[in-house]
């Protein structure tokens, strides 16, 4: 009788330590959404700043500018999440070449104004970039988590269902990945 | 994916397996020598088969360990931040500006909170973390770092320091020195203890003193124990750089878990590798919380087996190895990507 109760216990512990794990790992996964849209947000208001500095500068780059001016206003009227993932990615490229457009003007570059804020866009695309990662991250622990044995079955009694990768469309993995030091200190 | 390649999720993982081995191995040997004394001096005796008895020296010397250790453990950073003469890292140039954009971009990669940062005026390329757990963790650069090496190199290079704050790697090597110190005090006890004479009272315990077989068991027992005594600090010292120079690696690969990018952390090794000067004012006390031991000059990286067994960091080269045989199986994997 006795043993019969220690393994009811056990099986009961493990299973609030499992289903327990289930749901951080959820709530971590919300978590890492929510830094996507604080970095998606944050340069979505840089983003005038930056045109409006470098535009007296920048005549001959006309096209590249409006496409991120346009790309930025799509992606905060965006209506759904599709559509904003779409601009979001188009904004992405659109910045990237920006960004490496300014290392060709040294007037630009002499400008404190203009660094700091190519600096805060970099910066904004690296934690971009991170935070993404760091989502897809915790998309992998927890789908691994709810397809491996024993947790497969709590998983399924409970409602835990796999969780979607931030995929990048093909067009967009065109996107060269751009170095942008504040000049290397050694060639 | 083959079974060939190995990516950094498997070296990670092997990395920390390999650590538990590592650190039961050093529960063990502090297990026995305090068992081992206690069973000498009477405390702990076998009866009937079993162990009977409190094994007083050994809890004792975990006790003297652990208020050393608590008392560091809580002073932490504040304490070897005064000893390297580091100062508070704010945004007043744009490299600075830049370097702590650069440590954010490593919390937010590493999943952690961010650390406070630091600045040794120094020109050796080096850095540090320290800090008891993510929440209280702060990360040092040098002047040098920040002025030889590129965005990457830094991601590279903060996002090993990262590892070790993530890791609780500072935790663990505080608790290994609280073991090392009682088996230090246990070690040193016994053999005071037994120089002076102690060795007329031993018979495997005050009660079977008059037991023949018992008092030569006993006396093997005495003399295991004394052998274990004189080598044990010793075998702490090897175990506790093992230990060290596996989580460097384990550093080096969550390094390139964060940026996705092992030529950073390369290319900084490298530049690293080439320099000269070691750091002015690195004591030995905190010389295994940087990235590249800084007591010990660039060129003097021995690769020899005695040198290695007693440092604190693996030699850059093989560092610098490894991290290109991540790269090389990086590069295979994604050709084979793309021609499937």
């Amino acid at each position: 009788m006795l043993i019969f109760l220690i393994i009811v216990a056990v099986i009961a512990i493990y299973l609030v330590f499992a289903y327990n794990g289930l749901v951080r790992l959820k709530n971590e996964i919300d978590n890492a959404w929510r830094q996507i849209d604080v970095q998606l947000k944050r340069r979505h208001d840089l983003i005038p700043n930056l045109v409006e500095a470098v535009k007296g500068y920048m005549e001959f780059e006309r096209d590249t500018l409006t496409q991120v001016v346009e790309a930025r206003n799509r992606a905060v009227a965006a209506p759904n999440q599709a559509a904003q993932v779409a601009a979001e990615n188009q904004l992405t490229a659109g910045l990237g070449r920006l960004l490496a457009l300014i290392e060709r003007y040294p007037q630009l570059k002499a400008d404190q104004n203009v660094m700091q804020l190519q600096e805060q866009l970099t910066t904004t695309e690296n934690q971009l970039a991170f935070a993404r990662q760091a989502y897809n991250d915790v998309v992998l622990n927890f789908n691994t988590r709810i397809q491996s044995f024993p947790t497969n079955f709590i998983a399924n009694n409970f409602g835990f269902t796999p969780a979607e990768y931030f995929k990048i469309d093909e067009a967009d993995r065109a996107v060269p990945k751009v170095d942008l030091s504040l000049g290397s200190p050694h060639a | 994916m083959s079974r060939g390649h190995s990516d950094f999720r498997t070296l990670e993982r092997r990395n920390r397996r390999e650590t538990v081995l590592l650190v039961t191995v050093f529960l063990v040997l502090f297990t026995a020598l305090g068992f081992g004394l206690d069973f000498v001096f009477g405390d702990l005796t076998i009866a009937e088969g079993s162990l009977v008895g409190f094994p007083t020296l050994t809890i004792a010397a975990l006790i003297i360990g652990s208020v050393q250790a608590v008392l560091s453990y809580y002073s932490g950073a504040s304490v070897v931040l005064a000893s390297v003469h580091a100062r508070e890292l704010t945004a007043d140039t744009p490299k600075h500006q830049m370097v702590l954009d650069v440590v954010h971009e490593m919390a937010l990669a590493a999943r952690m909170p961010m650390p406070r940062a630091y600045i040794i005026h120094d020109p050796a390329p080096n850095a540090f973390a320290t800090g008891r757990d993510p929440e209280h963790s702060v990360i040092c650069v040098t002047a040098g770092l920040v002025d030889e090496m590129d965005r990457e190199e830094l991601q590279g290079v903060i996002g090993h320091e990262m590892s070790h704050i993530a890791d609780y790697d500072i935790r663990t090597m505080m608790m290994i020195a609280v073991l090392i110190g009682g088996i230090a005090l246990l070690a040193d006890f016994f053999i005071r203890w037994s120089w002076f004479g102690g060795f007329g009272g031993i018979g495997g315990g005050r009660r079977d003193r008059d037991n023949r077989d018992s008092g030569n068991a006993g006396a093997l027992i005495a003399i295991a124990v004394f052998i274990l005594a004189i080598l044990a600090p010793m075998f702490s010292q090897l175990i506790a750089m093992a230990i060290s120079r596996q989580r460097e690696y384990l550093a080096d690969a969550s390094s390139v878990e964060f940026t996705r990018n092992p030529r950073a952390l390369l290319r900084a090794l490298e530049l690293i590798a080439q320099t000269e000067s070691p750091l002015k004012h690195a004591s030995r006390g905190v010389g295994h919380l940087f990235m590249v031991n800084p007591l010990q000059a660039a060129g003097e990286d021995d690769e020899g087996f005695w040198a290695n067994l007693f440092s604190t960091h693996p030699p850059l080269n093989r560092r610098i190895a490894r991290l290109r045989a991540l790269i090389g199986e990086s590069e295979a994997a994604a050709d084979t990507a793309k021609s499937s």
